[in-house]
């Protein structure tokens, strides 16, 4: 029944003596902009019958910064603080994806040891990110013990962090041409404690819920989706995988070194929240195998690339050499100009495929930038997801999504 | 496995003359037709039996003030076959005058809020598109801001000397 039937039939005159009579009305429900359940800022306007939803409209952007319009303004190597801010649950994964894109534009190889550091924190920040998406989708199905089990570990990812880039949310983190700095003995330590105490407790996390009836009850065949339907809607990552498609950029194209590494891609069968939620717990493990190859396997030799034109010179370098003083300036200032060209360079991050389209016109800063954030693309998918479901299944589907508002509003 | 020579030549075998400007940057196909072959060839190429570039990557503008006015904004598409690992890139340019290209929403329906982007920040209307509006900026908004005019800083500033900062 569409909206303006019942509203006729809501409104027929009254006549006296006759009782009146209700048809079922519609409810229209603002869910967000800040309701503690969107985990961000954006708004669901869900039109209800009763508890059911029929209808659903997202406002987004309430979180826009320009980001495209700022690059274009920013020499190459202030642009990797805007990519922080954009899925700020993982930005190691934005920052690497940025430095190789313009890699890839500048033609600069990077060393292996810089790859496998490289490689490291990406997977460090895939756990960090998928510890949040599940720890909080349990909190959504009103468990919240295991998130805080669990997030204790996601601190100890930060220090790893503080320790390599001194920054723990909005890292900044490597440069163009390699890293900043060497895995110091103290950052490999904190490495090597996360890799024997976290298994445990992740363990523990994993009995709370992966076979519990409640969460099971709560989850499974909630916010399905097809493959098919999840491929049209620009689907990817672990929420494309959970409908059971392999698609992983880290396999297809690999980067950064992927190819040295032996992991598997789990892939789910139904597409719905249980998928998903196992699909990143799965993909925890597979992050932790990564992060112990590549440990075991760290090539010796620099962490940076011989690119004096594009990779800041040590400090102590640029008080005793007129070279190094000259090329700090130069890249400082943004006096560089970058190669005329033309790349799309695509990363796995924590919810799919990020994607930087950059074209460059030979100037300083990019002539043009754009972000493929899959946040954006898939969140459309959301109102078909969940009408015809209660409220709270609404809840956890946009959960399990894990829609990040700084990645969605660019 | 594909490789760009073989699609480009069915792509050309198919669409002719309406399909010219091939390049290969950085190994990825990249090729333009016309507004009126873009839609077909978003089916051919997501419906033929062989290649199955079914996945919609991108969709985006990029505005070139200083070309020739019929050239002057880019609709870009990035498309993906996930069967053969093969991506393409496909281009349409459009005239300041008349800034109409249909709409690929029917085609994929990720194309709905990738195009209402590019709606927003070029003023690039897709016909036939279900909900065009602003996405990102609030709907008051009178102008849109991606586009080269509009520089990011107010270009009447005197304390900021460009020369100063390196621009």
């Amino acid at each position: 029944m569409t909206e303006a039937n019942i509203a006729k039939k809501n409104s027929g005159t009254l006549v006296k003596d006759e009782p009146v009579q209700y048809v079922n009305e519609l409810t229209t429900l603002n869910l967000g902009p800040t309701h503690p359940a969107t985990h961000g800022i954006f708004q669901n306007v869900l039109t209800m019958d009763g508890e059911k939803i029929i209808a659903g409209e997202q406002t987004v952007g309430y979180i826009h910064r320009a980001f495209e319009k700022i690059a274009e303004r920013r020499p190459f190597y202030q642009i990797t603080t805007l990519t922080d801010r954009m899925n700020y649950c993982s930005s190691p994964i934005n920052n690497m994806g940025w430095h190789m894109t313009v890699e890839k534009l500048l033609g600069v190889e990077v060393p292996k040891r810089a790859q496998y550091i490289r490689v490291i924190m990406m997977e460090l920040a895939r756990i960090a990110d998928h510890i949040i998406c599940n720890g909080i989708l349990g909190v959504d199905t009103g468990a919240f013990t295991g998130f805080l089990y669990i997030y204790e570990y996601r601190e100890k990812i930060y220090e790893i962090y503080e320790e390599m880039c001194g920054a723990r949310l909005t890292t900044n983190m490597g440069r163009v041409g390699g890293m900043e700095r060497d895995l110091s003995k103290e950052a490999i330590r904190k490495i090597n404690e996360f890799l024997t105490t976290f298994p445990p407790i992740y363990r523990e996390f994993q009995r709370l819920f992966n076979r519990n009836r409640i969460f099971m009850d709560r989850t499974v065949g909630v916010g399905a989706i097809s493959a098919e339907r999840a491929m049209s809607y620009g689907f990817t990552g672990p929420n494309l995988r959970a409908a059971g498609v392999d698609y992983d950029v880290r396999v297809m194209n690999p980067y950064s070194s992927y190819e040295d590494f032996e992991f598997d891609i789990p892939v789910g069968q139904h597409g719905d929240t249980y998928d998903r939620f196992m699909v990143r717990d799965e993909e925890i493990w597979q992050s932790l195998r990564i992060i112990e190859q590549a440990l075991k396997n760290l090539p010796e030799g620099p962490h940076y690339a011989d690119a004096p034109e594009y990779y800041l010179p040590p400090k102590q370098e640029v008080y005793r050499s007129m070279e190094a003083l000259i090329y700090h300036f130069k890249i400082v200032m943004g006096e560089i100009d970058a190669p005329v060209g033309e790349v799309y360079h695509a990363v796995e991050g924590g919810n799919g495929e990020l994607g930087f389209y950059l074209i460059s016109d030979g100037g300083r800063t990019p002539y043009r930038l754009h972000f493929r954030r899959p946040c954006f693309i898939y969140y459309q998918a959301y109102p078909e997801m969940c009408v015809g479901s209660t409220i709270s299944d609404a809840i956890v589907t946009m959960s399990s999504l894990n829609v990040i508002a700084g990645e969605l509003d660019a | 496995m594909l490789n760009n020579q073989s699609v480009a030549e069915e792509i050309v075998k198919k669409f002719g003359d309406d399909v010219y400007d091939f390049e290969e940057p950085f190994g990825l196909l990249t090729l333009t037709t016309t507004r009126e072959q873009i839609i077909p060839m978003l089916e051919y190429l997501k419906n033929h039996s062989e290649f199955k570039i079914g996945f919609l990557t991108d969709i985006t503008g990029v505005h070139f003030p200083d070309t020739t006015p019929a050239t002057e904004y880019c609709v870009v598409y990035h498309l993906h076959s996930f069967i053969h690992n093969f991506r393409v890139r496909i281009k349409v340019f459009l005239a300041e005058a008349d800034l109409h290209i249909p709409t690929a929403s029917e085609v994929y329906a990720s194309a709905n809020w990738m195009e209402r982007e590019t709606f927003d920040f070029f003023g690039i209307i897709f016909d036939g598109h279900p909900n065009l509006i602003r996405i990102l900026n609030m709907e008051e908004m009178d102008y849109h801001p991606m586009r080269r005019e509009y520089p990011l800083e107010d270009a009447t500033r005197e304390d900021k000397i460009d020369a100063l900062f390196g621009r």
